[in-house]
Protein backbone atom coordinates (compact mmCIF):
# COMPACT_ATOMS: atom_id res chain seq x y z
CA UNK A 1 0.00 0.00 0.00
CA UNK A 2 1.37 3.43 -0.87
CA UNK A 3 1.43 6.15 1.75
CA UNK A 4 -1.44 7.96 0.02
CA UNK A 5 -3.60 4.90 0.00
CA UNK A 6 -2.86 4.35 3.68
CA UNK A 7 -4.01 7.84 4.58
CA UNK A 8 -7.15 7.69 2.45
CA UNK A 9 -8.14 4.18 3.43
CA UNK A 10 -10.84 4.26 6.11
CA UNK A 11 -9.97 2.60 9.40
CA UNK A 12 -11.33 -0.85 8.71
CA UNK A 13 -11.71 -1.95 12.28
CA UNK A 14 -13.83 0.29 14.43
CA UNK A 15 -16.60 0.14 16.95
CA UNK A 16 -20.29 -0.22 15.95
CA UNK A 17 -21.87 3.18 15.15
CA UNK A 18 -24.00 3.22 18.31
CA UNK A 19 -20.90 2.74 20.49
CA UNK A 20 -19.12 5.55 18.65
CA UNK A 21 -22.07 7.89 19.08
CA UNK A 22 -22.44 7.01 22.75
CA UNK A 23 -18.73 7.66 23.48
CA UNK A 24 -18.76 10.96 21.58
CA UNK A 25 -21.90 12.00 23.49
CA UNK A 26 -20.31 11.08 26.84
CA UNK A 27 -17.09 12.96 26.03
CA UNK A 28 -18.97 16.06 24.86
CA UNK A 29 -21.27 15.99 27.91
CA UNK A 30 -18.25 15.84 30.24
CA UNK A 31 -16.43 18.63 28.37
CA UNK A 32 -19.57 20.79 28.30
CA UNK A 33 -20.30 20.34 31.99
CA UNK A 34 -16.74 20.87 33.21
CA UNK A 35 -15.26 23.30 30.66
CA UNK A 36 -17.76 25.06 28.42
CA UNK A 37 -20.40 25.93 31.04
CA UNK A 38 -17.82 27.43 33.47
CA UNK A 39 -16.22 29.37 30.61
CA UNK A 40 -19.54 30.89 29.53
CA UNK A 41 -20.54 31.67 33.09
CA UNK A 42 -17.38 33.77 33.72
CA UNK A 43 -18.39 36.22 30.99
CA UNK A 44 -22.10 36.14 31.86
CA UNK A 45 -21.41 36.90 35.53
CA UNK A 46 -18.90 39.61 34.56
CA UNK A 47 -21.50 41.45 32.48
CA UNK A 48 -24.39 40.96 34.93
CA UNK A 49 -24.48 44.67 35.78
CA UNK A 50 -23.81 45.85 32.23
CA UNK A 51 -20.83 47.09 30.29
CA UNK A 52 -20.71 50.35 32.25
CA UNK A 53 -20.01 48.58 35.53
CA UNK A 54 -17.65 46.15 33.78
CA UNK A 55 -15.38 48.89 32.44
CA UNK A 56 -15.72 50.89 35.64
CA UNK A 57 -14.33 47.89 37.57
CA UNK A 58 -11.47 47.45 35.12
CA UNK A 59 -10.61 51.18 35.28
CA UNK A 60 -10.61 51.21 39.08
CA UNK A 61 -7.19 52.30 40.47
CA UNK A 62 -7.02 49.11 42.58
CA UNK A 63 -7.57 46.95 39.49
CA UNK A 64 -4.97 48.92 37.51
CA UNK A 65 -2.41 48.56 40.30
CA UNK A 66 -3.11 44.80 40.44
CA UNK A 67 -2.59 44.55 36.67
CA UNK A 68 0.68 46.47 36.98
CA UNK A 69 2.01 44.20 39.74
CA UNK A 70 1.07 41.06 37.77
CA UNK A 71 2.87 42.44 34.71
CA UNK A 72 5.96 43.25 36.83
CA UNK A 73 6.05 39.75 38.37
CA UNK A 74 5.70 38.13 34.93
CA UNK A 75 8.22 40.51 33.31
CA UNK A 76 10.86 39.49 35.88
CA UNK A 77 10.15 35.77 36.27
CA UNK A 78 9.60 34.81 32.61
CA UNK A 79 13.00 36.08 31.29
CA UNK A 80 14.89 34.71 34.33
CA UNK A 81 13.34 31.26 34.00
CA UNK A 82 13.88 31.43 30.25
CA UNK A 83 17.60 32.05 30.75
CA UNK A 84 17.72 29.21 33.26
CA UNK A 85 15.83 26.91 30.90
CA UNK A 86 18.27 27.48 28.06
CA UNK A 87 21.32 27.03 30.33
CA UNK A 88 19.94 23.86 31.93
CA UNK A 89 18.90 22.35 28.59
CA UNK A 90 22.31 23.13 27.07
CA UNK A 91 24.23 21.52 29.92
CA UNK A 92 21.94 18.46 30.12
CA UNK A 93 21.45 17.82 26.40
CA UNK A 94 24.90 18.62 25.08
CA UNK A 95 27.16 17.04 27.73
CA UNK A 96 27.48 13.77 29.63
CA UNK A 97 27.97 13.92 33.36
CA UNK A 98 26.94 11.83 36.35
CA UNK A 99 23.87 12.72 38.36
CA UNK A 100 21.88 13.95 35.37
CA UNK A 101 18.66 12.22 36.39
CA UNK A 102 18.86 13.68 39.88
CA UNK A 103 19.23 17.12 38.31
CA UNK A 104 16.25 16.45 36.00
CA UNK A 105 14.11 15.41 38.96
CA UNK A 106 15.12 18.46 41.00
CA UNK A 107 14.27 20.81 38.12
CA UNK A 108 10.76 19.34 37.95
CA UNK A 109 10.31 19.47 41.73
CA UNK A 110 8.43 22.80 42.01
CA UNK A 111 5.60 21.25 39.96
CA UNK A 112 4.86 18.60 42.53
CA UNK A 113 4.81 20.99 45.48
CA UNK A 114 1.60 22.55 46.75
CA UNK A 115 1.44 26.29 45.95
CA UNK A 116 0.84 27.03 49.62
CA UNK A 117 4.16 25.38 50.51
CA UNK A 118 5.88 27.19 47.62
CA UNK A 119 4.95 30.50 49.22
CA UNK A 120 5.60 29.34 52.76
CA UNK A 121 9.26 28.46 52.16
CA UNK A 122 10.06 32.12 51.46
CA UNK A 123 8.23 33.20 54.60
CA UNK A 124 10.48 30.82 56.57
CA UNK A 125 13.57 32.50 55.12
CA UNK A 126 12.62 36.17 54.76
CA UNK A 127 9.63 36.53 57.11
CA UNK A 128 9.83 38.39 60.43
CA UNK A 129 10.51 35.09 62.26
CA UNK A 130 12.59 33.66 59.41
CA UNK A 131 16.34 33.12 58.95
CA UNK A 132 17.07 36.62 57.62
CA UNK A 133 14.02 38.25 59.23
CA UNK A 134 15.80 40.18 62.01
CA UNK A 135 18.57 41.35 59.67
CA UNK A 136 16.06 42.52 57.06
CA UNK A 137 14.01 44.42 59.66
CA UNK A 138 17.18 46.09 60.95
CA UNK A 139 18.05 47.26 57.44
CA UNK A 140 14.45 48.19 56.68
CA UNK A 141 14.17 45.81 53.71
CA UNK A 142 10.79 44.24 53.10
CA UNK A 143 10.54 41.02 51.10
CA UNK A 144 7.56 39.21 52.58
CA UNK A 145 4.26 41.12 52.31
CA UNK A 146 5.98 43.21 49.62
CA UNK A 147 6.73 43.04 45.89
CA UNK A 148 10.04 41.05 46.12
CA UNK A 149 8.23 38.19 47.89
CA UNK A 150 5.61 38.07 45.14
CA UNK A 151 8.34 37.95 42.48
CA UNK A 152 10.18 35.15 44.37
CA UNK A 153 7.03 33.04 44.76
CA UNK A 154 6.23 33.53 41.07
CA UNK A 155 9.80 32.55 40.13
CA UNK A 156 9.45 29.34 42.14
CA UNK A 157 6.13 28.15 40.72
CA UNK A 158 7.13 28.92 37.12
CA UNK A 159 10.69 27.58 37.54
CA UNK A 160 10.47 24.36 35.44
CA UNK A 161 8.31 25.54 32.51
CA UNK A 162 10.95 26.54 29.96
CA UNK A 163 13.57 23.98 31.05
CA UNK A 164 11.23 20.97 30.83
CA UNK A 165 10.17 21.93 27.27
CA UNK A 166 13.73 22.54 26.04
CA UNK A 167 15.50 19.57 27.65
CA UNK A 168 13.69 16.74 25.77
CA UNK A 169 13.69 18.79 22.57
CA UNK A 170 17.46 19.42 22.68
CA UNK A 171 18.14 15.83 23.75
CA UNK A 172 16.23 14.58 20.71
CA UNK A 173 18.14 16.91 18.40
CA UNK A 174 21.50 15.62 19.61
CA UNK A 175 24.83 17.37 19.25
CA UNK A 176 25.92 16.70 15.68
CA UNK A 177 24.74 19.99 14.18
CA UNK A 178 26.49 22.06 16.83
CA UNK A 179 29.62 19.93 16.58
CA UNK A 180 29.67 20.41 12.80
CA UNK A 181 29.34 24.18 13.23
CA UNK A 182 32.25 24.21 15.69
CA UNK A 183 34.45 22.07 13.47
CA UNK A 184 33.70 24.42 10.57
CA UNK A 185 35.04 27.29 12.66
CA UNK A 186 32.00 28.90 14.30
CA UNK A 187 32.52 30.35 17.76
CA UNK A 188 30.48 29.09 20.70
CA UNK A 189 28.06 32.04 20.56
CA UNK A 190 27.73 31.80 16.78
CA UNK A 191 26.89 28.12 17.16
CA UNK A 192 24.24 28.91 19.75
CA UNK A 193 22.60 31.81 17.92
CA UNK A 194 22.76 30.40 14.38
CA UNK A 195 22.36 26.63 14.93
CA UNK A 196 20.81 25.85 18.31
CA UNK A 197 18.37 28.74 18.71
CA UNK A 198 16.63 28.29 15.31
CA UNK A 199 16.23 24.60 16.18
CA UNK A 200 14.67 25.20 19.58
CA UNK A 201 12.64 28.36 18.87
CA UNK A 202 9.21 26.65 18.98
CA UNK A 203 10.04 24.81 22.19
CA UNK A 204 11.30 28.04 23.72
CA UNK A 205 8.16 29.93 22.67
CA UNK A 206 5.99 27.09 24.01
CA UNK A 207 7.76 27.20 27.37
CA UNK A 208 7.46 30.99 27.52
CA UNK A 209 3.69 30.86 26.78
CA UNK A 210 3.08 28.30 29.56
CA UNK A 211 5.44 30.07 31.97
CA UNK A 212 3.73 33.42 31.39
CA UNK A 213 0.24 31.96 31.87
CA UNK A 214 1.21 30.51 35.23
CA UNK A 215 3.16 33.62 36.28
CA UNK A 216 0.14 35.85 35.67
CA UNK A 217 -2.37 33.41 37.13
CA UNK A 218 -0.61 32.07 40.22
CA UNK A 219 -2.74 32.39 43.31
CA UNK A 220 -1.80 30.12 46.23
CA UNK A 221 1.93 30.83 46.51
CA UNK A 222 1.50 34.56 45.96
CA UNK A 223 -1.36 34.62 48.44
CA UNK A 224 0.96 33.40 51.23
CA UNK A 225 3.63 36.07 50.68
CA UNK A 226 1.44 38.99 49.61
CA UNK A 227 -0.21 40.25 52.78
CA UNK A 228 -3.10 41.44 50.55
CA UNK A 229 -2.40 45.17 50.76
CA UNK A 230 -4.77 46.72 48.21
CA UNK A 231 -3.01 48.96 45.70
CA UNK A 232 0.40 47.64 46.81
CA UNK A 233 0.80 43.87 46.96
CA UNK A 234 -2.26 42.68 45.10
CA UNK A 235 -1.90 40.78 41.86
CA UNK A 236 -4.88 40.21 39.53
CA UNK A 237 -5.85 36.82 41.04
CA UNK A 238 -5.57 38.25 44.58
CA UNK A 239 -7.71 41.21 43.55
CA UNK A 240 -10.34 38.75 42.29
CA UNK A 241 -10.35 37.14 45.73
CA UNK A 242 -10.67 40.45 47.57
CA UNK A 243 -13.60 41.57 45.39
CA UNK A 244 -15.28 38.16 45.73
CA UNK A 245 -14.89 38.03 49.49
CA UNK A 246 -16.17 41.62 49.69
CA UNK A 247 -19.37 40.30 48.03
CA UNK A 248 -18.71 42.34 44.88
CA UNK A 249 -19.33 39.23 42.75
CA UNK A 250 -19.84 41.03 39.45
CA UNK A 251 -16.63 43.00 40.01
CA UNK A 252 -14.73 39.81 40.87
CA UNK A 253 -15.93 38.16 37.65
CA UNK A 254 -15.15 41.30 35.63
CA UNK A 255 -11.50 41.11 36.77
CA UNK A 256 -11.59 37.29 36.41
CA UNK A 257 -12.71 37.73 32.80
CA UNK A 258 -9.34 39.40 32.09
CA UNK A 259 -7.57 36.26 33.32
CA UNK A 260 -10.00 34.05 31.39
CA UNK A 261 -9.24 36.03 28.26
CA UNK A 262 -5.53 35.49 28.96
CA UNK A 263 -6.19 31.75 29.35
CA UNK A 264 -7.99 31.62 25.99
CA UNK A 265 -5.14 33.49 24.27
CA UNK A 266 -2.72 31.04 25.91
CA UNK A 267 -4.70 28.07 24.56
CA UNK A 268 -4.80 29.60 21.09
CA UNK A 269 -1.03 30.28 21.02
CA UNK A 270 -0.32 26.88 22.55
CA UNK A 271 -2.38 25.10 19.87
CA UNK A 272 -0.67 27.15 17.14
CA UNK A 273 2.83 26.26 18.42
CA UNK A 274 1.81 22.58 18.73
CA UNK A 275 0.69 22.74 15.10
CA UNK A 276 4.13 24.13 14.14
CA UNK A 277 5.98 21.52 16.20
CA UNK A 278 3.93 18.41 16.92
CA UNK A 279 6.62 16.96 19.22
CA UNK A 280 5.57 19.48 21.88
CA UNK A 281 2.04 18.06 22.25
CA UNK A 282 1.22 16.89 25.75
CA UNK A 283 4.65 17.82 27.16
CA UNK A 284 3.13 20.45 29.46
CA UNK A 285 1.75 17.73 31.71
CA UNK A 286 4.32 14.98 31.91
CA UNK A 287 7.70 15.26 33.66
CA UNK A 288 10.90 15.26 31.61
CA UNK A 289 11.67 11.59 30.83
CA UNK A 290 14.71 10.35 32.72
CA UNK A 291 17.69 8.94 30.86
CA UNK A 292 18.07 5.19 31.11
CA UNK A 293 21.84 5.06 31.04
CA UNK A 294 22.87 7.56 33.68
CA UNK A 295 21.87 7.36 37.33
CA UNK B 1 32.75 17.31 37.55
CA UNK B 2 34.06 17.14 33.99
CA UNK B 3 32.29 15.72 30.97
CA UNK B 4 33.24 12.12 30.30
CA UNK B 5 34.00 12.72 26.65
CA UNK B 6 36.01 15.68 25.47
CA UNK B 7 33.38 17.78 23.76
CA UNK B 8 34.05 20.38 21.11
CA UNK B 9 31.05 22.27 22.40
CA UNK B 10 31.76 25.12 24.81
CA UNK B 11 29.93 26.31 27.87
CA UNK B 12 29.73 23.20 30.03
CA UNK B 13 31.14 24.80 33.17
CA UNK B 14 29.22 28.04 32.64
CA UNK B 15 25.82 26.46 32.01
CA UNK B 16 26.13 23.72 34.63
CA UNK B 17 27.38 26.24 37.18
CA UNK B 18 24.56 28.64 36.45
CA UNK B 19 21.98 25.84 36.49
CA UNK B 20 23.14 24.60 39.90
CA UNK B 21 23.42 28.11 41.36
CA UNK B 22 19.95 29.19 40.20
CA UNK B 23 18.40 25.86 41.22
CA UNK B 24 19.95 26.16 44.69
CA UNK B 25 18.91 29.77 45.23
CA UNK B 26 15.31 29.48 44.05
CA UNK B 27 14.42 25.87 44.92
CA UNK B 28 16.86 23.88 47.04
CA UNK B 29 17.85 26.32 49.80
CA UNK B 30 14.27 27.50 50.43
CA UNK B 31 13.08 23.88 50.50
CA UNK B 32 15.90 22.93 52.87
CA UNK B 33 14.74 25.75 55.13
CA UNK B 34 11.45 23.89 55.61
CA UNK B 35 13.22 20.79 56.87
CA UNK B 36 15.57 22.80 59.10
CA UNK B 37 12.66 24.75 60.54
CA UNK B 38 10.72 21.57 61.26
CA UNK B 39 13.76 20.11 63.09
CA UNK B 40 13.35 22.90 65.66
CA UNK B 41 10.33 20.96 66.87
CA UNK B 42 10.82 18.05 69.20
CA UNK B 43 9.47 14.70 68.03
CA UNK B 44 6.59 15.01 70.49
CA UNK B 45 5.65 18.44 69.17
CA UNK B 46 6.04 17.28 65.58
CA UNK B 47 3.86 14.21 66.00
CA UNK B 48 1.35 16.20 68.04
CA UNK B 49 0.93 18.51 65.04
CA UNK B 50 0.97 16.01 62.18
CA UNK B 51 -1.20 13.44 63.96
CA UNK B 52 -3.69 15.86 65.51
CA UNK B 53 -7.36 14.97 64.87
CA UNK B 54 -7.67 18.06 62.66
CA UNK B 55 -4.65 17.02 60.56
CA UNK B 56 -5.82 13.41 60.27
CA UNK B 57 -9.25 14.58 59.09
CA UNK B 58 -7.55 16.86 56.56
CA UNK B 59 -5.35 14.03 55.19
CA UNK B 60 -8.40 11.77 54.88
CA UNK B 61 -10.36 14.43 53.01
CA UNK B 62 -7.42 15.42 50.77
CA UNK B 63 -6.59 11.84 49.86
CA UNK B 64 -10.21 10.75 49.47
CA UNK B 65 -11.33 13.70 47.33
CA UNK B 66 -8.13 13.59 45.22
CA UNK B 67 -8.41 9.84 44.61
CA UNK B 68 -12.08 10.09 43.75
CA UNK B 69 -11.50 13.06 41.39
CA UNK B 70 -8.55 11.31 39.69
CA UNK B 71 -10.65 8.13 39.28
CA UNK B 72 -13.55 10.01 37.65
CA UNK B 73 -11.04 11.78 35.40
CA UNK B 74 -9.46 8.44 34.52
CA UNK B 75 -12.79 7.18 33.17
CA UNK B 76 -13.96 10.32 31.37
CA UNK B 77 -10.45 11.47 30.39
CA UNK B 78 -9.90 8.09 28.76
CA UNK B 79 -13.17 8.43 26.82
CA UNK B 80 -12.25 11.99 25.74
CA UNK B 81 -8.78 10.88 24.60
CA UNK B 82 -10.27 7.89 22.73
CA UNK B 83 -12.88 10.01 20.97
CA UNK B 84 -10.31 12.70 20.04
CA UNK B 85 -7.87 10.18 18.55
CA UNK B 86 -10.22 7.71 16.89
CA UNK B 87 -13.42 9.46 15.79
CA UNK B 88 -14.36 12.51 13.77
CA UNK B 89 -17.07 14.83 14.97
CA UNK B 90 -18.11 18.46 14.71
CA UNK B 91 -16.02 20.78 16.87
CA UNK B 92 -13.29 18.21 17.54
CA UNK B 93 -10.43 20.70 17.20
CA UNK B 94 -12.07 23.15 19.61
CA UNK B 95 -12.65 20.38 22.16
CA UNK B 96 -9.02 19.28 21.76
CA UNK B 97 -7.74 22.79 22.47
CA UNK B 98 -10.24 23.35 25.33
CA UNK B 99 -9.05 20.25 27.24
CA UNK B 100 -6.09 22.33 28.49
CA UNK B 101 -8.34 25.07 29.88
CA UNK B 102 -7.96 23.96 33.54
CA UNK B 103 -4.21 24.26 33.08
CA UNK B 104 -4.34 27.73 31.51
CA UNK B 105 -7.13 29.17 33.66
CA UNK B 106 -5.87 30.67 36.94
CA UNK B 107 -7.11 28.59 39.87
CA UNK B 108 -8.77 31.56 41.58
CA UNK B 109 -10.97 32.06 38.50
CA UNK B 110 -11.83 28.36 38.44
CA UNK B 111 -12.65 28.57 42.16
CA UNK B 112 -15.08 31.50 42.04
CA UNK B 113 -16.68 30.19 38.82
CA UNK B 114 -17.34 26.69 40.16
CA UNK B 115 -18.51 28.04 43.53
CA UNK B 116 -21.01 30.32 41.74
CA UNK B 117 -22.19 27.65 39.27
CA UNK B 118 -22.84 25.08 41.99
CA UNK B 119 -24.26 27.49 44.59
CA UNK B 120 -27.99 26.87 45.34
CA UNK B 121 -28.96 29.73 42.95
CA UNK B 122 -26.27 28.98 40.34
CA UNK B 123 -26.78 27.59 36.81
CA UNK B 124 -26.04 24.02 37.90
CA UNK B 125 -26.86 24.32 41.60
CA UNK B 126 -30.49 25.34 40.97
CA UNK B 127 -31.06 21.96 39.25
CA UNK B 128 -29.37 20.00 42.03
CA UNK B 129 -30.92 21.78 45.04
CA UNK B 130 -34.46 20.38 44.47
CA UNK B 131 -32.88 16.91 44.40
CA UNK B 132 -31.36 17.58 47.79
CA UNK B 133 -27.79 17.70 46.47
CA UNK B 134 -25.60 20.44 47.88
CA UNK B 135 -22.27 21.00 46.12
CA UNK B 136 -20.82 24.40 46.95
CA UNK B 137 -19.40 24.63 50.50
CA UNK B 138 -19.51 20.83 50.93
CA UNK B 139 -17.06 17.96 50.32
CA UNK B 140 -18.78 17.35 46.99
CA UNK B 141 -17.68 20.85 45.96
CA UNK B 142 -14.05 20.01 46.75
CA UNK B 143 -14.39 16.93 44.54
CA UNK B 144 -15.84 19.03 41.69
CA UNK B 145 -12.94 21.54 41.89
CA UNK B 146 -10.32 18.76 41.98
CA UNK B 147 -11.96 17.01 39.02
CA UNK B 148 -11.83 20.26 37.05
CA UNK B 149 -8.12 20.87 37.63
CA UNK B 150 -7.12 17.22 37.01
CA UNK B 151 -9.00 16.86 33.71
CA UNK B 152 -6.15 17.56 31.24
CA UNK B 153 -3.65 15.15 32.83
CA UNK B 154 -5.34 11.88 31.83
CA UNK B 155 -6.32 13.09 28.35
CA UNK B 156 -2.83 14.38 27.58
CA UNK B 157 -0.98 11.30 28.81
CA UNK B 158 -3.26 8.76 27.07
CA UNK B 159 -3.78 10.71 23.81
CA UNK B 160 -0.22 10.49 22.36
CA UNK B 161 0.18 6.79 23.24
CA UNK B 162 -3.19 5.96 21.71
CA UNK B 163 -2.34 7.92 18.56
CA UNK B 164 0.96 6.04 18.20
CA UNK B 165 -0.57 2.56 18.61
CA UNK B 166 0.16 0.38 15.64
CA UNK B 167 -3.13 -0.56 13.90
CA UNK B 168 -1.53 -3.83 12.76
CA UNK B 169 -1.73 -5.18 16.32
CA UNK B 170 -5.51 -4.65 16.36
CA UNK B 171 -5.83 -6.10 12.88
CA UNK B 172 -3.93 -9.17 14.00
CA UNK B 173 -6.21 -9.62 17.01
CA UNK B 174 -9.31 -9.25 14.83
CA UNK B 175 -8.08 -11.63 12.15
CA UNK B 176 -7.32 -14.16 14.86
CA UNK B 177 -10.99 -14.08 15.78
CA UNK B 178 -11.21 -11.60 18.66
CA UNK B 179 -14.33 -9.46 18.74
CA UNK B 180 -14.08 -5.69 19.17
CA UNK B 181 -14.51 -5.77 22.96
CA UNK B 182 -11.92 -8.54 23.36
CA UNK B 183 -9.50 -6.61 21.17
CA UNK B 184 -9.99 -3.52 23.28
CA UNK B 185 -9.89 -5.18 26.67
CA UNK B 186 -7.10 -7.72 26.01
CA UNK B 187 -4.92 -5.88 23.47
CA UNK B 188 -5.45 -2.11 23.41
CA UNK B 189 -6.21 -1.39 27.06
CA UNK B 190 -3.13 -3.18 28.48
CA UNK B 191 -0.93 -1.12 26.17
CA UNK B 192 -2.58 2.10 27.34
CA UNK B 193 -2.70 1.29 31.03
CA UNK B 194 0.81 2.58 31.92
CA UNK B 195 -0.07 5.96 30.35
CA UNK B 196 -3.44 5.93 32.09
CA UNK B 197 -1.76 5.22 35.44
CA UNK B 198 0.80 7.99 34.82
CA UNK B 199 -2.03 10.43 34.13
CA UNK B 200 -3.89 9.20 37.20
CA UNK B 201 -0.82 9.74 39.40
CA UNK B 202 -0.22 13.21 37.94
CA UNK B 203 -3.85 14.24 38.43
CA UNK B 204 -3.81 12.84 41.97
CA UNK B 205 -0.57 14.67 42.83
CA UNK B 206 -1.90 17.92 41.43
CA UNK B 207 -5.17 17.53 43.37
CA UNK B 208 -3.36 16.84 46.66
CA UNK B 209 -1.59 20.19 46.56
CA UNK B 210 -4.41 22.25 45.06
CA UNK B 211 -5.41 25.39 46.91
CA UNK B 212 -6.82 28.15 44.71
CA UNK B 213 -9.87 26.48 43.25
CA UNK B 214 -10.83 24.71 46.48
CA UNK B 215 -10.62 27.70 48.82
CA UNK B 216 -13.69 29.30 47.20
CA UNK B 217 -15.94 26.26 46.80
CA UNK B 218 -15.18 24.76 50.22
CA UNK B 219 -16.48 26.20 53.46
CA UNK B 220 -13.11 25.33 55.08
CA UNK B 221 -14.59 24.05 58.32
CA UNK B 222 -11.93 22.15 60.33
CA UNK B 223 -12.60 18.38 60.55
CA UNK B 224 -15.27 18.67 57.83
CA UNK B 225 -14.30 20.53 54.66
CA UNK B 226 -10.66 21.49 55.27
CA UNK B 227 -8.07 19.94 52.95
CA UNK B 228 -4.37 19.87 53.94
CA UNK B 229 -3.23 22.97 51.95
CA UNK B 230 -6.06 24.95 53.59
CA UNK B 231 -5.02 23.69 57.02
CA UNK B 232 -1.43 24.81 56.35
CA UNK B 233 -2.77 28.18 55.20
CA UNK B 234 -4.83 28.61 58.36
CA UNK B 235 -1.76 27.80 60.51
CA UNK B 236 0.23 30.40 58.54
CA UNK B 237 -2.53 32.98 58.99
CA UNK B 238 -2.32 32.34 62.73
CA UNK B 239 1.51 32.76 62.59
CA UNK B 240 1.89 29.12 63.72
CA UNK B 241 4.93 28.66 61.47
CA UNK B 242 6.34 25.59 63.21
CA UNK B 243 3.02 23.75 62.93
CA UNK B 244 2.59 24.80 59.30
CA UNK B 245 6.14 23.59 58.56
CA UNK B 246 5.53 20.20 60.18
CA UNK B 247 2.45 19.67 58.00
CA UNK B 248 4.38 20.90 54.95
CA UNK B 249 7.12 18.32 55.59
CA UNK B 250 4.51 15.54 55.51
CA UNK B 251 3.11 16.88 52.23
CA UNK B 252 6.61 17.32 50.73
CA UNK B 253 7.54 13.70 51.49
CA UNK B 254 4.31 12.53 49.86
CA UNK B 255 5.00 14.74 46.83
CA UNK B 256 8.53 13.32 46.45
CA UNK B 257 7.16 9.76 46.58
CA UNK B 258 4.52 10.57 43.98
CA UNK B 259 7.14 12.17 41.71
CA UNK B 260 9.20 8.99 42.02
CA UNK B 261 6.14 6.88 41.19
CA UNK B 262 5.37 9.03 38.14
CA UNK B 263 8.95 8.68 36.86
CA UNK B 264 8.81 4.90 37.25
CA UNK B 265 5.42 4.77 35.53
CA UNK B 266 6.68 6.91 32.68
CA UNK B 267 9.67 4.65 32.21
CA UNK B 268 7.29 1.68 32.12
CA UNK B 269 4.95 3.54 29.77
CA UNK B 270 7.77 4.27 27.31
CA UNK B 271 8.21 0.54 26.75
CA UNK B 272 5.17 0.67 24.51
CA UNK B 273 6.41 3.62 22.53
CA UNK B 274 6.34 2.80 18.82
CA UNK B 275 9.95 3.97 18.55
CA UNK B 276 10.91 1.06 20.76
CA UNK B 277 8.70 -1.43 18.95
CA UNK B 278 10.05 -0.65 15.51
Amino acid sequence: MTDDAKINAPRRISEPPWVRRLLIALALAFITLFLIVPLLSVFTEALRQGFGFYFQTLRDPMTISAIQLTLIAAAISVPLNCLFGVAAAWTIAKFDFPGKNILLTLIDLPFSISPVISGMIYVLIFGAQGWFGPWLIEHNIRIIFAVPGIVLATLFVTFPFVARELIPLMQAQGRTEEEAARVLGASGWQTFWRVTLPNIKWGLLYGVILCNARAMGEFGAVSVVSGHIQGKTNTIPLHVQILYEGNNFTGAFAVASLLTFLALVTLLLKTWVEYKNTALRGTAFTPVPLEKRSI
Amino acid sequence: MAPKKNSVLPGFRLTLGYTLLYLSLIVLIPLAATFVKSSELSWAQFSHTVFSPQALAAYRLSFGASLFAAAVNAVFGFIVAWVLVRYDFFGKRIVDALVDLPFALPTAVAGITLATLYAPNGWIGEWLTPLGIKVSYTRLGIFVALTFIGLPFIVRTVQPVLADLDSEIEEAATSLGANRWQTFWRVIFPMLSPALLTGFALAFARALGEYGSVVFISSNIPMKTQIVPLLIMSELDGFQYARATALAVVMLVISFLLLLAVNLLQWWSNRYNTNNLA
